[in-house]
């Protein structure tokens, strides 16, 4: 893979087998934010195969790809909203565009909300929200679809230790319903917390490559 | 991907949540319904001069080409024998179906434009006027002249086709250039539209990178756009349709005093005319909203 300069990480044979638990680590700029686009189909690689649900991403037309990432559940680094929206209708996005009656969903919204402590602020706009309310808002709207694969990067990155429990207590969850999870993070004492509740793989990109990292952690 | 018609239908009814999710635009929405009823109401006025000098064509064409005049310019004394030669002439000219002498009452209404009425037409030197009607074939009117010349010194024949023939062209020529306006109108307020889509998809562009990443559709997302479009540009063109019908309707009339000019305006089942032009409107937005949406769309992973 490579922006046009040179080579970011090449090499590299992954399969994300369902129910699976990975961590993505690396250094910054190493290419984990990359890695996780090319895994919903926002990037091309520029050599090599991507497949998605057992399909080509080169041969998929956009509408294949729009209709796979209503089972991948994404949390982006740099989260993006309808900031013209309240929280509640962000989170029910992926809902909404998929043509899901939002009333029927309303008792699921209400109970995620809960979860990720954002009752409260359900009306708020996206601009009103800290940055941690943002990223378990952001979070939420991930896994309102109930996907089989679910995405995060740094989901962490601006929450305090406890909240950050909850969010991987949520994921350790979902893993054990059968989702498969990767989570790119820098957050070594977070991926201590998982390995002590799921076989967690990880993952680490360095010098172009990327490697299961040692026993160590 | 291509417009379809059953698509344009089902989305018209509309989905309240779809449009939620594109922030409104008072402003933009205002101007691009302001261009859509302008360019409504200039199609109004355009149909209605290719319409009325498309009449106007046909009569000339139609009618007047079967019709001649002849006048008999002769003294008083010799007028009523003159006619009456003529008459006999004429009704054994083989190509015309009839032939008859305008009454004083028709020539009066004739000149009533020019003198007023309650000339004393019969006291007065003026030529007396035999309508000539031809049949399918017409007749030959070199011989035609040829044998009044003869029989009837004072007659002169004009078979209108000096006067009628540049007439019909430019009559022809005056619709052709409505027609073209309409197709020019039309074109102006497509790109009008493009812009005005252009700009709200770029304005939108985070909106539409944030549906695509939760699994939008590209028609999903196109249609919020398309939507909006379509409808600011039926509801303009039906206000400005309604305006520039109404504005044909007060135009004062000059049927009665200018027989041969023909109102410019809607007559009959032309009335039905301007009605389809919301239609093309709306359906020209939805073709240019839709083309700047996929370009758009085409773009974004
Ligand atoms: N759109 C882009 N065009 C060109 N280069 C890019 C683009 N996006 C990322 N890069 C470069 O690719 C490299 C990897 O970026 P990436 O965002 O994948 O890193 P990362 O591992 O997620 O880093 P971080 O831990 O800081 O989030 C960086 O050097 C970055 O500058
Ligand atoms: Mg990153």
């Amino acid at each position: 893979m490579s922006y046009g300069g040179g080579e970011l990480f090449g090499d590299i044979s992954l399969t994300l087998s369902p129910g699976s638990f990975h961590f993505l680590t690396g250094p910054s700029g190493a290419g984990k934010t990359t890695f996780l686009k090319l895994c919903y189909g926002a990037l091309l690689p520029t050599a090599g195969h991507i497949r998605l649900f057992g399909a080509d991403l080169r041969t998929m037309s956009r509408d294949d790809v729009a209709l796979a990432r209503r089972r991948i559940g994404v949390v982006h680094q740099d989260v993006q909203f309808l900031e013209h929206l309240p929280v509640a209708d962000n989170v029910a996005l992926p809902l909404i565009v998929s043509g899901h009656d939002r009333n029927s969903e309303a008792e699921n919204l209400r109970e995620l909300l809960k979860w990720v402590g954002l009752s409260h602020r359900a009306d708020a706009l996206p601009a009103e929200l800290s940055g941690g309310e943002r990223q378990r808002a952001a979070l939420a709207r991930a896994v309102i679809m109930s996907p089989e694969v679910i995405l995060a990067d740094e989901p962490t990155g601006n929450i305090d230790w406890e909240m950050s429990q909850r969010l991987l207590q949520l994921l350790v969850e979902l893993n054990r319903m059968g989702k498969t999870i990767m989570i790119a993070t820098h957050d070594m004492n977070l991926i201590r917390a998982a390995k002590s509740q799921v076989q967690a793989r990880v993952l680490r990109i360095s010098q172009r490559r990327l490697q299961t990292a040692g026993a160590d952690l | 991907m291509k417009p379809d018609l059953t698509a344009m239908t089902a989305f018209l009814a509309g989905d309240a949540q779809a449009d939620r999710l594109v922030p409104p635009t008072g402003f933009t929405a205002r101007l691009t319904i302001f261009a859509a009823a302008a360019m409504a109401f200039l199609t109004v006025f355009a149909m209605a001069l290719s319409l009325a000098t498309g009449r106007l064509a046909d009569r000339w064409g139609d009618e007047l080409a079967r019709a001649s005049t002849l006048r008999i310019s002769a003294p008083m004394d010799q007028r009523a024998a003159q006619t009456a030669a003529a008459l006999r002439v004429l009704e054994t000219t083989p190509g015309v179906a009839a032939a008859r002498a305008l009454s004083e009452d028709e020539q009066r209404a004739l000149l009533e434009p020019w003198f007023g009425p309650d000339l004393p037409v019969a006291s007065l030197p003026i030529p007396q006027l035999i309508e000539v009607i031809e049949d399918d074939a017409g007749y030959d009117a070199a011989g035609l002249r040829l044998r009044l010349a003869a029989e009837v010194p004072g007659a002169v024949l004009d078979d209108h086709t000096r006067w009628r023939r540049p007439l019909v062209t430019a009559a022809d020529r005056l619709r052709l250039l409505g027609w073209l306006s309409i197709g020019l109108i039309g074109a102006a307020t497509a790109a009008m539209i493009t812009m005005a889509a252009q700009a709200a998809l770029a304005a939108n562009a985070q909106v539409i990178a944030v549906l695509r990443l939760v699994g939008a559709r590209d028609a999903y997302i196109a249609g919020a756009f398309v939507r909006r479009f379509t409808l600011r540009a039926l509801s303009g063109a039906a206000l400005g349709t309604v305006l520039g019908m109404l504005a044909v309707l007060l135009l004062p009339s000059a049927q009665a005093e200018a027989g041969f000019l023909t109102g410019l305006g809607f007559q009959g089942w032309h009335w039905v005319w301007p009605l389809i032009i919301p239609i093309l409107g709306a359906a020209v937005a939805y073709a240019a909203t839709w083309q700047a949406a996929h370009r758009t769309l085409k773009e974004l992973s």
